[in-house]
């Protein structure tokens, strides 16, 4: 720095060295050099308002649905009563109508999520790999393009191609499944594909060509590159998306209200317990269901190691 | 940076837990009370008046410009509306609770709880122009009115029916036995209100049906009561294609052919475009809806709600409101307004007797049984989610 400072002087003048003044102390200056020596002022100030933020919106937010879990609600007036018990939780926990919504909920989203995944890899594959940088501009694009459109216009356009005698009905010759699981897990399924496809795209991208053509010059088969060399590269992208469909479909509640028949999800018990029933402390016990299913999701995703690659 | 390991995290605990004691004080209600005694007479009308109510009961134009009996009230009175819409019968209930509103449009699953809880005041109808025109039997009924005060004027009501589809019944089905006992005959196409009141159905079903469970009022039932119509209404579940609340979704799923039999509104019938749905009132009886205008016993604008409460019973506000909504008015008056009162029964005494009107279920008998406690709303709400599995 000083060297080329120096040199650069050297082209207008060789004989003067120039002399810079120190900087007059502004305020400004002041702060600046505060803050240059004291690395725990700069982190404070750089992360104190998003980090308040974070604890008011996201954990605050979180303490208070665990606490409202504890209180109860008078059966009259429609008051919360705050006195602390543990009703809730075990009617939750105890109760064969949440044991059996929440195992529906489980199977409906890891259903969700294995067919999200077995659409997107081929799909990832063929934009990352084969597609022309062109094509896959496109691609991209058409990828995302869904999620312009509203959720709830996707859900009701499925609701109709899910009647009877609607698109499906007119291809498939009168065997569409109509509404129910079935209709729930293809209507989730198109809505977080891109989702999916995204991470799975973006980790295939970082898959080099080379390690490839390695593979299949080492007498590899295609199968066998795919298994021993791209999978294990994209398993942290695959787990990436599978996370956004998982609990995607957890919390979802419009969906299966929109194509579910009679299905109900923990998402409907949580919406119908603050409605209909006005019962927010029983709410929120429920609410806690599908937070404690991502927390152990997360946890044996993290035992996998993929977390640490993402 | 590294120098308050401990303290850091105990000082984070302590802020969110403060933060959070804020926000549920600032929840707690005050006790209800007393609603306090009928207006006297009535003086100049203060100006504003602020109302809540189901959408579509205040419509000033905003929604659709052709649509608007608020502006011709404030220009007549002075009075300047503002008003707010509710979801649910509990969301109201729970808005009137801050004493923000001085008139509120309530059905039968809120007007008593309201009463009870002291949050309306008792109305002196002598002061209403219009109310004597108003049908007999929607006067003083037991969700209007509470010891033989009233509470408030009623509105508009309607009947829960039972639709079907022509080209499946080519005789019009006289009974609700068709998505009870017989609904096995149609599985996978009825249909039903997803709502804890639609037990209040199956429990006129069982009144016709099994008398000797001794049901008496359908919003009066006991635990034995209850878990025969649980276990009707689960059994009708085997059968049930869906549920609906949101009547667009009912409107599509009959014409459609997904749904060919099942409860729906009038409103219903008359939106279906492909013409091959019909309605009938079944023998049993049926359940229905009468809503009711009532005053805050804290309101500010007390004149401005008189006003307004004598403005919406008036023969044509109150038939612009109600055909907008879908509903009968509650004034052969008003029937001079609408070319369509027929098709909703309006002023048919007979036909609406038939119908038990919304009301919450409440631990105290409302069929005046003493002995047995009987089944409050929220056992009804959990009912209703173990009924849908």
């Amino acid at each position: 720095m000083d060297n080329r400072l120096v040199g650069d002087q050297g082209l207008v003048s060789n004989s003067t060295r120039v002399v810079v003044a120190p900087p007059r102390a502004t305020t400004a200056r002041r702060i600046s050099s505060f803050l240059s020596n004291y690395a725990w002022a700069r982190l404070t100030l750089l992360l104190s308002a998003p980090l308040a933020w974070l604890v008011l919106v996201y954990i605050v937010a979180l303490a208070a649905l665990l606490i409202t879990a504890l209180w109860s609600v008078d059966s009259f007036s429609g008051e919360i009563t705050q006195s602390w018990n543990l009703d809730n939780i075990i009617t939750v926990v105890t109760g064969s109508l949440y044991q059996a919504v929440t195992l529906r909920t489980i199977a409906i989203a890891a259903l969700v999520t294995i067919v999200d995944i077995v659409i997107a890899l081929p799909i990832a594959f063929y934009m990352a790999k084969v597609a022309s940088p062109r094509a896959q501009r496109i691609l991209v694009i058409a990828v995302l393009m869904p999620l312009w459109a509203s959720y709830l216009v996707k859900a009701y356009a499925w609701r109709s191609v899910l009647a009877e005698g609607g698109l499906l009905d007119s291809i498939s010759g009168g065997n569409s499944p109509g509404y129910g699981m079935p209709a729930t897990i293809m209507t989730l399924a198109y809505l977080w594909l891109p989702y999916v496809i995204l991470p799975i795209y973006a980790g295939l991208e970082r898959v080099p060509n080379s390690l490839l053509e390695a593979s299949s010059d080492l007498g590899a088969s295609t199968g066998r590159t795919l298994r021993l060399v791209v999978l294990p590269m994209l398993w942290p992208a695959i787990i990436a998306g599978s996370i956004f469909s998982f609990s995607l479909s957890l919390g979802d509640y419009i969906t299966v209200n929109i194509v579910g028949g009679t299905n109900q999800l923990l998402g409907n018990l949580v919406y119908t317990n603050v409605g209909a029933a006005n019962n927010l402390p029983l709410a929120a016990a429920i609410s806690l269901i599908p937070i404690a299913i991502m927390f152990v999701y997360l946890a044996a995703v993290r035992r996998t190691g993929a977390l640490e690659n993402l | 940076m590294h120098s308050t390991p401990i303290r850091r995290p105990a000082a984070f605990i302590g802020l969110a837990l403060a933060s959070v004691a804020l926000l549920t004080a600032c929840g707690t209600a005050s006790p209800g009370g007393d609603g306090g005694d009928a207006a006297e007479e009535l003086g100049e009308t203060e100006g504003s008046v602020s109302i809540l109510a189901w959408p579509g009961y205040v419509e000033d134009g905003t929604n659709d410009p052709a649509v608007d009996w608020v502006t011709p009230f404030e220009e007549a009175t002075g009075c300047m509306v503002t008003s707010k819409t509710y979801g649910t019968s509990d969301e109201a209930f729970s808005l009137m609770k801050t004493g923000e509103y001085d008139v509120v449009a309530a059905s039968g699953d809120a007007s008593l709880r309201l009463v009870a809880g002291g949050d309306v005041a008792p109305v002196n109808t002598d002061l209403l122009e219009n109310y004597d025109a108003i049908y007999d039997f929607l006067k003083m009924q037991s969700w209007n009115s509470v010891d033989g005060v009233s509470y408030g004027i009623p509105h508009g009501y309607g009947a829960n029916l039972l639709m079907y589809n022509t080209d499946v019944f080519t005789t019009a089905p006289t009974s609700w036995d068709v998505v009870f006992d017989k609904s096995s005959e149609y599985a996978g196409k009825v249909t039903a209100y997803d709502s804890p009141i639609y037990i209040a159905d199956a429990a006129v079903y069982l009144m016709a049906h099994n008398p000797d469970l001794g049901i008496e009022n359908p919003y009066a039932l006991d635990e034995t009561q209850l878990a025969a119509a649980v276990d009707l209404l689960k059994t009708q579940r085997a059968n049930v294609g869906e549920y609906w609340s949101d009547y667009l979704k009912e409107i599509q799923a009959f014409e459609t052919g997904n749904s060919v039999v099942g409860t729906t509104w009038q409103v219903i019938q008359n939106s279906v475009t492909t013409g091959n749905t019909d309605v009938v009132l079944p023998e049993e009886g049926t359940t229905g809806w009468s809503d009711t205008w009532m005053i805050a016993s804290e309101a500010k604008s007390p004149n401005c709600a008189y006003a307004w409460l004598d403005y919406i019973a008036s023969p044509e506000a109150n038939a612009t409101a109600t055909a907008y909504f879908g509903e009968a008015p509650s004034s052969d008056a008003a029937c001079e307004f609408r070319d369509d009162c027929e098709s909703y029964h309006a002023g048919d005494e007979e036909y609406a007797s038939q119908i038990w009107y919304w009301s919450t279920p409440i631990a105290e008998c409302l069929d005046g049984r003493t002995d047995v406690e009987c089944t409050d709303y929220s056992a009804w709400t959990t009912a209703w989610s173990e009924i849908k599995g």
